[in-house]
């Protein structure tokens, strides 16, 4: 079944090894950084914009990493043997290593700029991994869909970092995170904000930005275990844990992240339970776990962000391991519905085995991690100032759901009924079963540890969050308390509505579909709405009409040109009524009754004899007003095209083959005929108010003769002063002649002669 | 003059819009030539106006005339005149072979390149087709 060619073996080792690399580096920097220090790693790349390539390591970036990085490791083994022999896997492997890289560069940027490159380079390796089973539409769609909520997020984020750096002075990280008093005392502090808050809940998925990730499962499901469970979706964790010191804390910040996390993990929790698809079961709990997250970072004290923290390591674990399990079995089966499987256990045994660690340390049985998190989510939750009933209940509701999912994850699957599944069922190969089996037990041993795994990984993680120096203790058993009590309560509400599987199953789904309006259909709904606003913006303005274009076109001119003169004071009146001779005013009356029996002729010969009246009588005013040459040319160019236009119209046909227009049509273009007469006659007037610069008609006159040695200076500016003008108006003449020529003895297509 | 010129212009500029407004390809044409018109005489009276007196230089070299007319609007106008030229006989030539392939003048009725489910307005008459 697996095409295990050397170079293919080769690649898929070659990333394993990057990634490997990459989680070596980080693990070798936990000793500096569990001693409090930090490491800042600058190079210029911007210098005149302060954007700099510069890295910090701290606590909570150190954190991240490592969790990018080795999880990383066993997503890359995994997808070597999961794709085996897709013909795309190349591909894959590139997207796979260039979401590593970004994702990496996300959380150790200390450049804010270079953090807006980094969150967006994500959101693309996102949107290119979600839509790799790119011939399935439901995979296209989905991919858009994430590009364009994140993205869009991603949008507001740069806006909000603008105003934090406005606020601050500063672009980099590290020195922001020193300013957060007088920050959080800005004025634009609010804006900020929620500026920020849409970039972090539109990547981590909060409600009501939440849809794209269930829809985001369309992705191969090693990407699902990297990105849209253990890292990506948390990018926006780490932005709101990173700016804690600089934002945290206030009471708006408060509110918000508690109230939006709560109902975050309390839906997600929910729709988990009714989903058959075992990743759809996966995608709403990760809801539920970022929802935790987020609504812990909602809080003022050390507690709760040392539970956050826990929480984000064992979810990252757990969550990645579930998910490459049900991709195994996918792989392995054929399906991955809840009801298409049973008695996978025998079948299956290493898996088995890595799921119920994984599943264990989800519902929060010692002495797993998850236990220890969840104890530290209780603390936290309790700790919170006035919303303690609020958030302890939600996260109540959400842990004990969350036992019931894992139960239901785990049993029904691997011990329920045998049923036939599509394919013959067997282990899955090494590569597969390797990542969960390693990741799950990380859980198990990190629990054991939970003193160790503390001191090295989590208390500097809560250090660098809460910016202070406080020593935090995690521990298995922290005494009989109310965590421990509600531990219990956790334990059993989640058995008792593992049992009622069924029956709650069915109320749910009556539930959900009492919902009026989901994420999805809204981004549906808003999609459409701009697709409609485009298409009737393209029918007005691109309406393939002609004289539609050239009434926009004129109106502008008439309103923009008269609205300036108008603004501007330009509007003048003669107070000279003008002083005309008889043969002047004889020349002014032939013109305008010329115009007239244009406009009316129904004759298109009366029309063109008409026209030629006023081309000759324009040409009379020039003869007039000292301007001999101009009339010569005008009167001889009028005579060529009143011959011209006759012996063209002989072939065209009358005005009667048109329809005539409607009084509304003609009412229309009188208006903007008018507006344009109005508006030239008013600019004349004001041009004709102001005294004229004669500068360059001096100059004319006095070098004429003595530069160019001729005497009608008009000759001379033209063949002379301005020769190549001339030259241009040869050519334009020249073009349009072969032009005119070329179209009259074209034949195109079917009329060819 | 300049203000009784100044309202001509305006009027002439008028019609021509209002011509070229039209669905009928051949009233653009005659828009197109008044439009000319109208815009080469705002250049000729932007210049302002004087009576007779000609733009020459005498044989001793000094102006012909103490107020002569202004030369720069001229040397435009009449680049203006044959540029219109050529734009108008490429314009009739464009008519004219659309008049040929389509069989109508009517702007509403060409819809080759972006064609309408149904026309819109009063119907299409088309003409007997040449060639």
């Amino acid at each position: 079944m697996q095409r295990n060619n050397p170079l293919t073996l080769l690649y898929d080792g070659l990333i394993v090894i990057l990634a490997l690399a990459f989680a070596a580096f980080f693990a070798m920097q936990i000793p500096t950084i569990a001693q409090g220090e930090t490491i800042r790693i600058t190079l210029p790349w911007v210098d005149f914009l302060d954007v700099n390539l510069s890295f910090y390591i701290d606590g909570l970036s150190l954190l991240f990493a490592l969790i990018i990085s080795v999880v990383g490791v066993f997503v890359a083994l995994y997808s070597g043997a999961y794709l085996a022999g897709h013909p795309q896997l190349g591909r894959f492997r590139l997207y796979l290593m260039l979401f590593m890289m970004s994702m990496l560069g996300l959380v150790l940027s200390d450049n804010l700029v270079l953090l807006f490159v980094f969150w967006e380079l994500t959101t693309i390796t996102s949107y290119l991994l979600i839509g790799f089973l790119h011939e399935t539409a439901q995979g296209r769609r989905s991919a858009r869909q994430a590009l364009l909520v994140t993205g869009g997020g991603g949008l507001a984020m740069m806006a909000g970092f603008v105003l934090l750096a406005t606020m601050g002075g500063n672009w980099e990280l590290s020195q922001l995170l020193t300013q957060g008093q007088s920050i959080k005392e800005h004025a634009l502090y609010m804006p900020t904000l929620i500026l920020l808050l849409c970039g972090a809940f539109t990547k981590s998925a909060q409600y009501p930005f939440h849809f794209w990730l269930p829809n985001a499962m369309a992705a191969p499901t090693p990407v699902s275990a990297y990105l849209h469970s253990a890292t990506m979706v948390k990018g926006g964790i780490y932005l709101m844990a990173r700016l804690y010191p600089v934002l945290g804390g206030t009471p708006s910040w408060m509110v918000i992240l508690t109230v939006f996390g709560a109902i975050t993990a309390v839906w997600g929790s929910i729709v988990a339970m009714r989903q058959n698809d075992m990743k759809l079961v996966l995608a709403y709990t990760t809801l539920m776990a970022l929802g935790t997250l987020t609504m812990l970072l909602g809080s003022d004290n050390v507690v709760a962000i040392t539970g956050m923290l826990t929480f984000l390591l064992v979810h990252s674990l757990y969550k990645s391991s579930l998910f490459l399990i049900v991709g195994a079995i996918d792989h392995e089966s054929g399906t991955r519905k809840l009801n298409e499987l049973g008695a996978l256990a025998g079948k299956m045994p290493i898996t088995m085995v890595s799921a119920a660690a994984a599943a264990l340390s989800m519902a929060g049985i010692p002495p797993f991690l998850g236990f220890v998190s969840k104890e530290m989510i209780y603390s936290g939750a309790i700790s919170l100032k006035n919303m303690s009933l609020f958030t302890t209940g939600s996260a109540l509701i959400a842990n004990f759901l969350m036992v019931a999912v894992a139960a239901v994850l785990i049993l029904r699957p691997f011990f329920g009924p045998a049923v036939a599944t599509p394919k013959k069922v067997h282990e899955a190969p090494l590569r597969m079963w390797l990542g969960p089996a390693i990741l799950a037990t990380l859980g198990l041993v990190m629990g054991v540890m939970a003193a160790t795994t503390g001191h090295w990984l989590i208390q500097p993680a809560v250090q660098a969050v809460t910016n202070t120096q406080q020593e935090i203790h995690l521990a298995l058993f922290h005494g009989f308390n109310t965590p421990l009590l509600l531990s219990a309560l956790t334990l059993a509400l989640g058995i008792g509505v593992f049992l009622a599987y069924r029956p709650l199953n069915g109320l749910l789904a009556k539930l959900e579909s009492l919902v009026p309006v989901t994420g999805d259909k809204m981004y549906d709904h808003a999609l459409n709405g701009i697709a409609k606003i485009a298409h009737w913006q393209t029918d007005i303005l691109q309406n393939g009409s002609m004289h539609r274009y050239l009434a926009t076109v004129f109106a502008t001119i008439a309103l923009a040109v008269g609205y300036t003169l108008f603004a501007k004071g330009g509007i003048v009146w003669p107070d000279m009524w003008p002083q005309l001779r008889f043969y002047e005013w004889v020349v002014v009356l032939l013109i305008l009754a010329s115009t007239v029996v244009t406009l009316l002729a129904q004759s298109r010969l009366v029309a063109i004899s008409a026209l030629g009246v006023i081309g000759s009588c324009v040409g009379l005013i020039y003869l007039m007003f000292g301007a001999p040459d101009v009339a010569l040319t005008q009167v001889t160019v009028e005579i060529l095209v009143v011959v011209l236009v006759t012996v063209a119209l002989l072939k065209l046909p009358g005005h009667a083959s048109v329809a005539e227009p409607s009084g509304s049509e003609r009412f229309g273009r009188g208006v903007i005929a008018i507006l344009i007469g109005s508006v030239f006659t008013l600019l004349l007037l004001a041009v004709n108010s102001v005294p004229l610069d004669m500068k360059i008609t001096e100059y004319f006159a006095a070098n004429s003769l003595t530069l160019a040695h001729g005497r009608n200076i008009v000759n001379v500016v033209l063949v002379d002063f301005r020769g190549f003008d001339t030259l241009g108006e040869i050519t334009v003449l020249t073009v349009a002649g072969i032009t005119a020529y070329q179209m009259i003895k074209l034949r195109l297509g079917r009329s060819g002669k | 003059m300049e203000t009784v010129l100044a309202i001509l212009c305006g009027i002439l500029m008028a019609a021509s819009v209002y011509l070229m407004l039209s669905r009928n390809l051949v009233k653009f044409l005659f828009g197109l030539m008044l439009n000319t018109s109208a815009a080469n005489l705002l250049v000729f009276n932007s210049g302002g106006l004087t009576r007779g007196n000609p733009p020459f230089i005498a044989a001793d070299g000094t102006p012909a005339y103490a107020n002569m007319a202004n030369s720069v609007p001229q040397a435009l106008i009449l680049t203006a005149i044959v540029i219109s030229f050529a734009l108008l006989a490429c314009a009739l030539v464009m008519a004219y072979r659309a008049y040929q392939d389509l069989g109508t003048v009517d702007t509403d009725c060409m819809r080759i390149a972006e064609p309408v489910a149904e026309h819109e307005g009063p119907p299409c008459r088309k003409g007997k087709v040449i060639a």
